[in-house]
């Protein structure tokens, strides 16, 4: 039998690598990526619970959220291909129209 | 036993991909890198008796999020990629944020205290079979969130075709 704070351990780690390669990253398709990196480990995050609460309303949580994932992907990608038509850069340090 | 150490690869080969995948020279690498981390967190998801979201996380997340992702990728592809500086100038400062997270976010875990058991033991889910399980669940309790997921892929849908139509094509 594996502990919950195992699932709960990984899940934090995953979330802070997440995080790291969000914030350090110029690039902004590498930047969504790890969004969808902090996505996964909120999502392990609510299947091992639910899995230890013997209940199913983290395995629901965790099929919206794909959903949601899904929608955000196409949506960000979208402007990601407009940024890139527009500036010929996806790098977001090269995009500052609105730094005063 | 078996099940620890399906956990330990697991949780290793997840580790692992996802420190290639933020710190990568090429973004072509950091996709694939995530690829092989979902491929792995299905495999936990079947650890957890979640079958029914392993599948969805390897077609959805795997199939079809990452694809779109590659595609882009390509679109955008600049040639000097690989060359060029791939961190922002203060990374020493949000690596050092982002440590300071995941020290933080390890440190509450031994406090969290599991709260009251739900309705469907292991066995239940089992006899059921767990997408018949998720989906009575799904289409009984959840119907309004069910309901506006779909009103959020429609609008990704429009807004998607929005977003990358070519003005100057239609105008012609």
């Amino acid at each position: 039998m594996i502990p919950l704070s195992w699932y709960m351990a990984l899940a934090a780690v995953l979330f802070s690598i997440g995080t790291y390669g969000f914030l350090v990253r110029r690039n902004i398709i590498v930047m969504f990526l790890s969004m969808e990196l902090m996505l996964n480990a909120v999502n392990l995050n609510l299947v091992a619970m639910s899995h230890y609460l013997d209940s199913l309303v983290g395995h629901n949580f965790v099929f919206f959220i794909i959903t949601v994932a899904a929608a955000e992907a196409a949506i960000g990608l979208g402007l990601v291909i407009v940024l890139f038509r527009n500036k010929k850069s996806i790098y977001v340090d090269s995009i500052n129209e609105l730094k005063g | 036993m078996v099940n620890q150490l399906l956990f330990l690869y697991c949780a290793v080969v997840i580790i692992g991909t996802g420190l290639v995948a933020v710190r990568s020279r090429n973004p072509v690498y950091s996709v694939l890198a995530v690829m092989v981390l979902f491929f792995h967190i299905a495999g936990l998801y079947l650890l957890l008796n979640a079958e029914f979201l392993a599948a969805v996380q390897i077609i959805v997340y795997a199939g079809a999020i990452l694809v779109l992702y590659l595609f882009v990728l390509f679109l955008v592809s600049l040639r000097q990629e690989v060359k060029i500086e791939r961190f922002i100038a203060s990374h020493r400062v949000s690596a050092l944020v982002s440590v300071c997270l995941g020290v933080c976010l390890l440190a509450i875990i031994p406090t969290f205290k599991l709260g009251a058991k739900g309705q469907y033991p292991v066995e239940r889910i089992e006899q059921l079979t767990h997408t018949k399980a998720m989906g009575l669940e799904l289409y009984s309790n959840f119907i309004l969130p069910f309901e506006i997921a779909a009103l959020i892929l429609l609008i990704a849908v429009i807004g998607g075709l929005v977003l990358a139509r070519n003005e100057k094509e239609v105008k012609e």
